[in-house]
């Protein structure tokens, strides 16, 4: 039926067309798609996120490389094995870590379909973004008043600029999280909260991803 | 056709928005159980002094990171070859040889120049011509 109505041109898979018989157009006014999937990629969206998330890790990439050129240029300053206070980052990573899991627990609420659950869960999750920033933050006062600041040496501005654009990250994280609280009060687990709880779920896993690099990169082996 | 199939998967997770399978409790801890582990060695590793060579304990701990990384992205960030018709991994391999290049090749090329600008090479290059 479809061929005979157009003789030379037959469907791909990517075209999405809509062909109407020519004599037949009295019969149905509705356009006919050949193409038999959804004309748009189902998720759109979510790979859109993930490709932003690609080239925010290049980011990342450039920053790792500056501090892994950078790393041991003290200049006369402070090393890292002076510096770092690896307990402080151990917790630091504690907290970044069971702030996954319990995303991961908001995820699971939601697709059970229990809007309370998934808000608990979140809060938690923002409580313990809010503790990872706040022993950052910490951290960075206590550099910058020890005279460690980031103009100090090569070591310590590649430092402040890898950690602190994670930080920057977390905190748009929580701000975000915050949104997402109110969006969920508001208007419950609908597709579009579902879809928005989705990115954020993969921008938070992400930054644990990016910090196991930072601990690892920076400050484990920094103190090596 | 790969790409139908992927789609009827899409479709048989209704009220979950994306191809990825629905997540599980059991996926989430064992990421989490993994991760703590992998987190954990490391740092006893370095505060320990387990390992006598600062280069032996430098390796294993990426070696271990880089290994937390790969637990992350597929229990937590559900990554594999089928969501989003293996888009999402295309992009993903894309991104990682990216970034070796840039952090190899920064490291690499800076390490050796640093080594070439060395007083006594200059002095070298001035004497010898």
């Amino acid at each position: 039926m479809l061929k005979m109505s157009v003789p030379c041109s037959l469907p791909t898979m990517s075209d999405t067309t809509a062909i109407r018989h020519p004599g037949a157009a009295s019969q149905s006014a509705a356009p006919e798609f050949l193409v038999k999937e959804d004309h748009h990629p189902e998720n759109g969206t979510l790979l859109g996120f993930w490709i932003y998330l690609m080239s925010d890790c290049l980011i990342f990439a450039c920053l790792f490389a500056v501090y892994g050129v950078q790393g041991r240029s003290y200049a006369g300053g402070p090393s890292g094995a002076e510096l770092f206070e690896l307990p402080l980052v151990a917790l630091n990573t504690a907290m970044l870590l069971l702030s996954s899991i319990t995303y991961g627990f908001a995820m699971l609420k939601s697709q059970e379909n229990k809007l309370g659950g998934t808000i608990g869960w979140l809060v938690i999750t923002g409580l313990f973004g809010l503790a990872f920033l706040s022993l950052e933050i910490y951290e960075f006062a206590h550099l910058i008043h020890i005279g460690a600041g980031p103009q100090s040496s090569a070591f310590l501005s590649a430092f402040f600029t890898l950690v602190g654009t994670h930080g920057l990250h977390v905190t748009f994280g929580v701000i975000w999280l915050v949104t997402l609280l109110f969006q969920l009060k508001r208007h419950g687990l609908i597709p579009e909260n579902r879809r928005r709880l989705m990115c954020l779920s993969m921008f938070w896993h992400f930054l644990d991803v990016v910090w196991i690099g930072v601990f690892t990169f920076v400050y484990l082996m920094g103190v090596l | 056709m790969s790409a139908n199939h992927n789609h009827a998967h899409g479709h048989d997770a209704p009220g979950h928005e994306g191809g990825h399978a629905p997540s599980t409790f059991k996926g989430y801890m064992t990421g989490f159980i993994l991760s703590v582990i992998l987190t954990v060695i490391p740092f006893w590793l370095v505060m320990g002094n387990i390992i006598e060579s600062p280069a032996t304990t430098g390796l294993v701990i990426l070696l271990i990171g880089a290994m937390q990384m790969v637990v992350h992205m597929i229990y937590f960030l559900h990554m594999n070859f089928r969501s989003e018709g293996g888009w999402t991994m295309l992009a993903l391999i894309f991104t990682v040889v990216i970034v070796v290049i840039a952090m190899a090749g920064s490291l690499w090329v800076m390490y050796h120049m640093n080594t070439n600008m060395m007083p006594h090479m200059l002095h070298d290059m001035t004497s010898g011509s």
